[in-house]
């Protein structure tokens, strides 16, 4: 099981957090300073995999963002390793072409990707098209849901008038 | 609002306290809007825990959210649920998650099962009648919704694997049908047919097979398939391939599929990535159970990887080496481990590492002084962090010199571990573990070879306790340790002076604030006023690992109470039956009063007493009624509280023993120790944490130290045995000269060999752990022998006043005794007299004793032996105490009296 997402910039900035199992607001800003201080000084050939607490941290860098998921001891690294590759591909098709600031103007964005891929620390949805279809789907009935309250409110406002 | 609510989410999520805010995502959630509702939903699994206040007001916004039309918003609520639902409010959306299942949206069914997966995490009884729609899932037409049924059947087959081998078939046909690409194109990832679910399959199928041999057959061909079509080329394919092997080692075995997985092995280690050297490490761990041989062809890949700067990679070859770890090759790897955990500064890991250093030596040791080495090593870099147990096995495994019958080797063994601890306390800063291990061995046999002489070790002894000052228990084991130095002194007829260092440190710790350095203090000095053969028979030399047998049933009393109940007297009622009978308002009163008195502790150490006291008359009372017993016996028995196998004691007194212990196990019961049926001194030291001393305890606790080392001692015959086979056996190293240069050359059956002994070995440890109370003060008998007798002697002198003082003085012509411990005897009058109250209270509480006779009884014999003292006293403040309470005194003789009188 996936015990939290972690996208850290290489400045050991946050750039997104999500938390499947609980830790307090305490225990969640100690556990990033050290995974931050743990995971941006290794070295760029060692292997992507961090011990730490008796939990597996399984890291990646993207660009200047580091992607970290804590894991259990007897899960598959390698497979969480893919499905990091798996979020940022997803993120990159719906981006297009994803850079660190697309995450930080649209995070929720981000969120509500990841919370079609991961459920409850567990792989929810392993094909891409899926994904993006349901987020696409989302969005659109947000804009039409949009449209309609300013119509609404364009309504009520000539109304008013 | 929107954007605001987003930007709280940016704010906690750099760390920054939000909690103001989180009721507006609350609100937000029960707007209509889909796109405010999302958002609000998207804020609130981020801001709240399961445990949150607000949780309450989010219940009830998801039951109407579920029922929604509109699957997005179904899925929103669905997304909060996982998250933010707990164990109490599962019932309320259970049966909408359960309706949702059937829902034509496939993401909606995904997640529905997704949240029933976490409601079977957080209770797996919410659901477990929900187990079947599982399996339905498991046929659904879309390969998500199956795949995401994969991961709730992964914990239910976890928890039981037998009820679900019927499903062994399906799995295998769907990962064949996976492999061969059966499923939508959309589904690859990097060429590979969906690896996720093909992973997720794999562990299902090593849980099913795992050790079942029809399973696994089913499963071969698919797996063999699998080996073959994974590309190693991409990360994914290697992802599949690793969890083949952990699959292929967890089924039952099939030499083919080992082979491939042998392949991927040496693959792995050959290859340059860090990453796939880490998999490998930790395939050939997984591996090495069944097949052994195969990490002989990659020794030189491990090496390279304990060398290599990586960490992480470093740790998980460490992991794998204590895997491999034998006989033949312990030494290396644990020195290897020591210096690595030397190297590092995390405590998490040292910790591990210390604990797997201390489990390897401990199974392998090769030889004796290796071990005690070892151990100092470990307990110097790591002492802290040890387990306090491993100490105690340490103490354990010196006295009892690992179960070898050469003595000589013994005590060299014990004279090498003196030396070494000598040289080693000249170190600065030791951890307090090792301090205590060292006090010890200092005390037990830091004078036994004749090397050093008494003066010095204490000397050194004293300036460990001087130098550790704020560590209590340094402290008390140091003490202890000089009174074992001076005793064994004493006990040679050597004359004792004591240095005068420890001289202040004894009148310091006299005046310690701590009651326990104060007694271990006053019992040093009484040790050091009483003459050689006292001393011997209370610290005998070398007896730290003799047996002490219990007869926890007490059976030796049958006869007793047998003869009782001819006699005329109710046999015992529990305590629990006794309640139900008492209907009399005033004695529900006592009780009630008791009863208080047990749910607040203020007088926490009067309570253990009053039985003490409480046993006393009575006992004396009925051995006069029943047996002219000479006098002499009756202060001991009724002061030491255990029973003592006296060489030189006649029948009536053991009679008279085994009496007392049928009493004491009546009382014990009576007055809900918080140790039930163990006798008072183990109760008094447990509350007696402030107290002062009693006679039974003083009398415990001056041989408490070599209990200690004691504790183990009832499977004593057991442990030999297995010290025997674990240090014994292979350390004959036939082994080694067999195959004895290739050190990382596993044989699987040494390997084998070891896993249940380990296991007994924890067994074993566990049992000696909790035996210490009892034995602690069941241990007395054997270390006790008549001698000691004298002392409570003294102290029941102590307790007659001048009054009585004076018949007693001629009784035992042994003035001198009133004068040469009056500390101790002071402390037994106080507490004696703080017993009095609760005695006569229990007294007439549960058996509203006849007052008269009572007093009657004891004032004839107080007439007839005058020695005993306390009895008329006793009566006389119970008589008191029991007008004051205002229970009249019938004539009759209640239960409790009649048995125990007789």
């Amino acid at each position: 099981m996936i015990h939290f997402v972690l996208l850290i910039s290489r400045q050991g900035k946050v750039r997104l957090t999500k938390w499947y199992s609980p830790y307090s607001q305490k225990e969640r800003t100690k556990v990033i300073r050290e995974l931050s201080g743990l995971i941006l000084t290794r070295g760029p050939k060692l292997c992507n995999f961090v011990e730490w607490r008796g939990l597996r941290v399984v890291y990646k860098r993207y660009a200047s963002l580091y992607f970290c998921m804590c894991i259990d001891e007897d899960d598959n690294e390698l497979e969480i390793l893919e499905i990091i590759h798996h979020y940022v591909e997803v993120l990159d098709r719906y981006f297009g072409s994803v850079c660190e600031l697309d995450l930080i103007y649209n995070f929720h964005k981000a969120y509500f990707i990841l919370d079609e891929l991961l459920i409850a620390g567990e792989l929810q949805e392993p094909s891409k098209r899926t994904v993006t279809r349901l987020v696409a789907a989302q969005d659109s009935l947000v804009e039409t849901a949009k449209e309609q309250t300013s119509s609404i409110t364009n309504i009520i406002a000539q109304a008013a008038k | 609002m929107k954007e605001y609510i987003i930007r709280l989410v940016y704010v906690e999520m750099l760390g920054h306290d939000a909690s103001f805010g989180y009721i507006h995502a609350v609100k937000m959630i029960h707007d209509d809007s889909l796109l405010v509702k999302r958002t609000g939903y998207l804020a609130v699994t981020l801001f709240l825990n399961e445990d949150h206040d607000l949780i309450i007001l989010i219940v009830n916004t998801i039951q109407k959210d579920l029922k929604s039309d509109n699957y997005l918003v179904v899925c929103a609520a669905l997304n909060a649920v996982c998250k933010l639902i707990n164990e109490e409010t599962i019932p309320a959306v259970l049966p909408q998650i359960v309706e949702l299942l059937a829902h034509p949206k496939e993401a909606v069914r995904k997640k529905a099962i997704m949240a029933l997966h976490r409601f079977y995490q957080k209770s797996s009884s919410s659901v477990s009648h929900l187990v079947s729609n599982f399996r339905k899932r498991l046929c659904d037409n879309d390969p998500g919704v199956m795949g995401a049924t994969l991961c709730p059947l992964f914990d239910l087959i976890t928890n039981d694997v037998n009820s679900y081998k019927d499903l062994v078939i399906s799995f295998v046909s769907i990962l064949k049908q996976v492999a061969e690409r059966r499923l939508p194109k959309a589904y690859d990832y990097h060429q590979m047919p969906a690896p996720f679910i093909q992973i997720k399959l794999l562990k299902i199928l090593a849980l099913l097979g795992s050790s079942d041999k029809q399973a696994s057959e089913n499963m071969y061909t698919v797996v063999g398939d699998i080996f073959r079509k994974c590309d190693s080329s991409s990360n994914i394919g290697n992802a599949v391939l690793y969890e083949c092997i952990c699959c292929v080692s967890s089924i039952y075995p099939n030499h083919k599929l080992l082979e491939s997985a042998a392949d991927a092995i040496s693959r792995f280690l050959k290859s340059d990535s860090h990453n796939l050297k880490y998999m490998g490490i930790d395939a050939l761990g997984r591996l090495i159970k069944i097949s052994p041989e195969i990490a002989e062809q990659h020794q030189l890949a491990v090496i390279d990887c304990l060398e290599d700067p990586d960490d992480t990679l470093k740790r998980k070859t460490f992991e794998l080496l204590y895997k491999m770890t034998k006989s033949t090759n312990v030494e290396v790897i644990v020195d290897r481990m020591i210096d690595y955990m030397n190297s590092i500064n995390d405590n998490h890991y040292k910790t591990e590492i210390a604990s797997r250093c201390v489990e390897l030596a401990e199974q392998f040791a090769p030889s004796n002084q290796w071990f005690i080495q070892t151990m100092n090593k470990v307990f110097e870099h790591a002492g802290d962090l040890v387990n306090i147990k491993v100490a105690h096995n340490l103490m354990r495994l010196i006295a009892e010199g690992f179960g070898e019958d050469d003595d000589t080797a013994d005590s060299q063994l014990r004279s090498s571990a003196v030396e070494s601890y000598l040289h080693i306390l000249g170190e600065p800063k030791l951890p307090s573990v090792f301090l205590q291990v060292i006090c010890w061995v200092l005390g037990e046999y830091g004078t036994a070879d004749g090397k050093y002489s008494a003066s010095y070790i204490t000397g050194k002894l004293c300036d460990v306790a001087e130098a550790y000052s704020n560590d209590e228990t340094v402290k008390a084991y140091a003490v202890t340790a000089l009174m074992k130095i001076y005793a064994f002194e004493i006990a040679a007829g050597r004359k004792v002076d004591m240095l005068p260092e420890c001289h202040s440190l004894m009148e310091e710790f006299l005046a310690s604030h701590s009651t326990d350095l104060q007694q271990r203090a006053y019992e040093l000095q009484a040790v050091i006023g009483l003459d050689a053969h006292a001393v011997e028979s209370i610290l005998p030399s070398d007896a730290s690992c003799e047996d002490i047998e219990v007869d926890k049933a007490l059976s030796f009393l049958n006869d007793y109470i047998q003869e009782s109940i001819e006699k005329g007297a109710q046999p015992y009622i529990p305590e629990s039956e006794r309640t139900g009978m008492l209907n009399i308002s005033n004695f529900r009163n006592q009780d009630h009063h008791e009863a208080s008195s047990h749910g607040l502790r203020f007088e926490a150490y009067e309570l253990p007493k009053q039985t003490v006291q409480a046993r006393i008359p009575p006992a004396s009372l009925a051995s006069t009624e029943l047996v002219p017993v000479p006098e002499a016996m009756y202060p001991r028995e009724s002061y030491q509280t255990t029973t003592v196998p006296s060489v030189s004691s006649d029948a009536a007194s053991t009679e008279l023993k085994l009496r007392l212990d049928g009493v004491q196990k009546r009382w014990g019961r009576q007055t809900h120790f918080p140790s039930t049926s163990t006798s008072n001194s183990t109760s008094l030291k447990t509350v007696n944490g402030i107290t002062q001393v009693d006679g039974s305890n003083t009398a415990n606790s001056r041989t408490r130290e070599t209990y200690d080392s004691r504790k183990q001692v009832e499977i004593s015959p057991e442990k030999q045995k297995l010290a025997a086979s674990l240090f014994g056996g292979p350390s004959k190293t036939e082994k080694k000269s067999a195959t004895g240069h290739k050190s990382s050359k596993p044989s699987s059956h040494m390997v084998k060999s070891h896993a249940p002994k380990s296991s007994m070995e924890v067994a074993s440890e566990k049992t000696s752990v909790q035996q210490p109370p009892d034995l602690l003060d069941f241990g007395e008998p054997t270390v006790k022998s008549t001698a000691p007798s004298l002392d409570p002697f003294k102290d029941l002198e102590g307790l007659l006043e001048p009054t009585t003082q004076v018949s007693s003085a001629v009784n035992h012509s042994s003035t001198a005794a009133v004068t040469k411990s009056p500390d101790i005897m002071g402390l037994y009058t106080e507490t004696t007299a703080g017993a009095h109250h609760k005695d006569s209270d229990i007294l007439s509480g549960l058996s509203k004793p006849p007052m008269t006779n009572m007093v009657g009884g004891t004032t004839t014999m107080q007439v007839a032996q005058s020695s005993k003292g306390p009895n008329l006293k006793d009566s006389l403040e119970k008589d008191a105490l029991v007008r004051q309470i205002g229970v009249t005194p019938s004539s009759q003789n209640p239960n409790l009296f009649k048995d125990i009188l007789g």
